[in-house]
This record gives structure tokens, sequence and C-alpha cells, in this order.
């Protein structure tokens, strides 16, 4: 992955160099592969699915979402994203760079069904669907061999409960399965969807992999024991004089776990969509259809990478947000490894272009 | 620092509000049904395993109780006969021994009686000889024969007509 990346840069420095003379005619040309890819990789206030035409002539076709704002002074507005088009303004708020803000400069919470949002609302209505029909499977079945979605999901699910909760949490693990699951599938899904053309980057976006670290991190307080804050203010088998360290490591090492998780399964998702968007870019960047097979071989295999990245990370988020638990809910530590040197551990699982 | 590095607040408050409420919903309607059936299920097949095991155990145990019948009728088979043939023989050699004894009795009895038939009939044969000479001599008195030789040729006569039977 690193030396693709590597080889990447070095195409997107030489069509800069090759490009610098006609640095101008470029920006008439108004493609920039940077600010595209960026775009793709945020969030917008509108769902763009596609431009016709070029420059100045260009149409864009997109879906307007809900504006929702919340302003201290005004209180709750709700209206069309369509009516802040093209840098109009509605109800004293306009849109500057895709950012919601108030004419007169006050302060505006932005609480707009975005992009991402409308594609969180979609996954999980379809995850209840999908859910809810694989459990209506089990009321059909009963007593009988699975079938349909059911049969495909099941092996996932012995998978999660028996290698991931029970190896790590031990006899506790059946409070923390509708967690796991839900958090595995999630994230499985959102990658997958974040993959489909014109989708959004939900599950690459640090706003998601922050809830969802912190939720991890509130589940594993939540459910502490003794024996997990004497690991942290009394380490076993640590000399007296190094104790203070100690505590300030272990303490630290509360808030580093989830903030680990946060960062591997944002930079993951949102590197992946940064390659294969880099190599859809090459075409533009080289104004050429020679180089279309060689992106569109590289793309398809980062693309098929990234389909094996997205059960992946879903599985390392789950497994380390097991773990965790696994830590706080242990009775006896004689396995000090496992909360102390679970993160190096960890580090084997991710591939390279986490870093 | 760039705006994708930034967590926008209205994506955490719909992240959070939407997933807590998928975690719910599904936890309610999906994974708490779907565990307990495949719990259920795993029960189901452990013990209808463990019944199977057990129903080969007791297979086993049954046969081998049936074995255990059979070897001990066979048994009791061979017993029996070998006390009837010991019975038939002891029954065969007492009729036998009887049969012997009863021949030997029966034999024992005729002799006797021959004996006696043969006592009684010397006894008899004395009597007639005495009775005979008697008679004869009777006879010869009676004739006062004086010739010796005509009283031989006389008892000779006598003694023709005497039929010894």
């Amino acid at each position: 992955m690193k030396r693709l990346l590597s080889i990447l840069l070095c195409f997107v420095s030489l069509s800069v160099f090759a490009n610098e003379p006609a640095t101008e005619a470029a920006n008439e040309q108004g493609f920039n592969p940077g600010e595209m890819i960026l775009e793709h990789i945020g969030d917008s206030h509108e769902w763009h699915l596609a431009t016709l035409g070029e420059g100045e002539h260009a149409s864009h076709i997109s879906l307007p979402l809900p504006i929702i704002a919340y302003q201290p002074n005004k209180g709750l507005s709700m209206f069309s994203g369509s009516q802040l088009a093209h840098g109009h303004s509605h109800n004293g708020l306009k849109l500057e760079e895709d950012k919601l803000v108030a004419e007169d400069g006050s302060k505006v919470y932005d609480f707009s069904i975005t992009k991402n949002t409308a594609s969180l609302l979609f996954s999980a209505a379809l995850m209840l669907i999908v859910f809810t029909a694989v459990a209506r499977g089990y009321k059909k079945n009963h007593g009988r061999a699975p079938s349909g979605l059911q049969s495909f999901f099941e092996p996932v699910i012995i998978f999660i409960r028996d290698e991931i909760a029970k190896k790590n949490i031990g006899p506790k693990y059946e409070r923390y399965m509708p967690y796991l699951l839900t958090a595995f599938f999630f994230i499985w899904f959102n990658n997958l969807l974040g993959l489909m053309p014109g989708a959004a980057n939900l599950s690459g976006n640090i706003a998601v992999t922050l809830v969802l670290a912190v939720m991890t991190l509130v589940i594993t307080l939540a459910s502490s024991n003794k024996n997990y804050w004497a690991h942290i203010f009394a380490t076993p088998g640590v000399p007296k004089p190094l104790l203070p360290i100690m505590i300030v490591v272990e303490f630290l090492g509360i808030f580093t776990k989830p903030f680990s998780l946060m960062i591997r399964l944002f930079a993951n998702i949102t590197a992946g969509h940064i390659v294969v968007l880099s190599f859809i870019s090459l075409v533009f960047i080289f104004k050429s259809w020679a180089v279309a097979p060689v992106t569109l071989a590289f793309g398809l295999f980062i693309n098929i990478l990234e389909l094996l990245v997205a059960i992946l990370q879903a599985f390392i988020f789950t497994l380390l947000t097991a773990m965790y638990i696994g830590g706080a809910v242990e009775e006896h530590h004689d396995a000090d490894h496992q909360i102390g040197g679970g993160d190096g551990a960890d580090q084997a699982h991710v591939p390279a272009h986490a870093h | 620092m760039p705006a994708f590095l930034n967590p926008e607040l209205g994506l955490i408050f719909w992240q959070l509000v939407i997933f807590l409420l998928v975690l719910f919903l599904l936890g309610k309607f999906a994974w708490r049904p779907i565990l307990l059936s495949l719990k259920e299920r795993e029960d189901t097949i452990d013990n209808a395993l463990r019944m199977a095991d057990q129903a080969k155990i007791e297979m086993q145990q049954l046969k081998a109780g049936n074995e255990k019948l059979l070897a001990d009728a066979r048994h009791e088979r061979d017993r029996m006969m070998q006390e009837a043939t010991v019975m038939a023989n002891q029954h065969r050699d007492a009729e036998k021994a009887r049969a012997t004894e009863e021949a030997n009795r029966i034999i024992a009895q005729a002799r006797e009686a021959i004996q006696q038939e043969k006592n009684a009939a010397l006894a008899e044969v004395k009597n007639t000889a005495a009775q005979l000479s008697v008679d004869i001599a009777e006879r010869v008195l009676r004739r006062e024969l004086s010739d010796p030789a005509a009283q031989t040729q006389l008892v000779d006569a006598y003694l023709k007509d005497v039929k010894l039977n």
C-alpha cells in the first residue's frame, strides 16, 4: 500500500511539474483533483450527483437536502436546501463554502440533514429492514435450517459472538452483544455503501467514528470493575518508584484506546476513497485516454481491496471494542498483556495505508 | 486544519441519535430473537447429540444384557441337558440293575423250584422203588419159589413191567 501511494505521489507530482507552464490553462479547465477529492470525502448540504457541461456553462444535478438550523436568538428553522442554492440566502442564513452561516454573523448550530446524515438515515433504515428480515427468518424457520438472508448473516453473527465476544469478554459477553453486532454491521454496511458511486463517505467521517469510539469508551468505563482501576492506579508487578509514570501512562491509555479506534476507521476509509479517486483523477490530469487502462486496473484493484478493508475495519473495530470491554470486566489479571500490550498487537491488523 | 478533520456538530448529533435508535431497535427486534434462536438451536442440537449418545450407551447395555441373557439361557439349557442325561443314565442303570436282580431272583426261584421238584421226584422214586421192592418181595414170597433161577426170572419180569418214568 505504501509503495502504491508513493507511485501515486510520483504520478501526481510529475503531472504537476508537467502542467506548471500551463497552470492558467488548467485553471480555466476548472479541474482540480485535490478539490474534487476533498469534496468527495467531505460532507455537503446537497447530494451532488453529476455535472453536465464545463466551466461557465456547467449545470449541476444534485438532490437538495433539508436545512435544519438552531440560532440562539431566532430559534429553530427548517427549510429545503434548494433555497440556499447559488449563494442565495433564506431566513437570514446562507452557505459559505458549504458552511451554514448567519448573514448577521451570529452563532448558528447546524443540524441539517447533510449528505452524510441522509446516508446515515438510509443505512439505518437498510439495517433495520435487513436484520428484522433475518430475525423473521428465525421465527419462520423455527427448528429448521436457516434460509436466504438469514443463512448469509448467521455465520457472521456467530463469528462475532464466538470469536470476538466470547473469547475477549468472557462469560459476561451477552450484555455487550447488541452493541458489538450493531457496531460491526453499521461499520461494514457504511463502508460498503461508501464505495458506491456518488455515495457519501460516512464511515470515513471523523464525526461518525468519534461517536462510535466515545460509545466504546462509555461502555468500557460503565462496565469497568475494581480490577480494571486497580490495574491502572496500582499496576501489578511494577516497582513503586515507577508507579507515578505508569499511572499517567495507564490513565492516558483509557483515552488513547478509543482515540485510536476513531482515527483508525476514519483514516482507513478516507484514505481508501482518496486512493480510488486519485486513480480516477489521473485520466483528467493526463488528459489522455492512454492512461485509462492503467487507471482502471489500479482503480479496480484498490476498489476490490477496499471491499476487503470494509469488512476488515468493521472486524477490527468490533474486536478491539470487545478487548477493551473484556479488560474492563475481567476478574483476574493473569494475562497482563491483554490490556497494556493490546495496542501494539492491534497494529499488525491494520493495513499500511492507515498510517 | 482541513474541513474533513473537523467533526461537525450536526453529524455528531445525528450519528448519536440514529445509532442509539438503531442499537435499541435492532437490539429489541433483531439481535435478541436472533441470539435466542441461535442459542435455542444449539441447545437443541446439543441435547439431541447427548441423547443420541445416551441411546447408544443404552443400546449397548441392552445388547450386552441380551447377550448375557442368551448366554445364561444357553448355559441353563446345557446344564439341563447334562442333568437330563445324567438322570436318564442313572435311571437306565437303576432299571438295568433292577431287571438283573429280578432275573436273578426268578432264576434263583426257578432253581429252587427245580431242586424241590427234583427232591420230590427223587423221594417219589425212592418211595416207588421201596413199594416195588415190597411188592416184588411180597409176590416172590407168595409164589414160594424154590428155584433161584425162576426167582431171578420173575424179578426180571416184574422189573420189565415197572417203567421208571
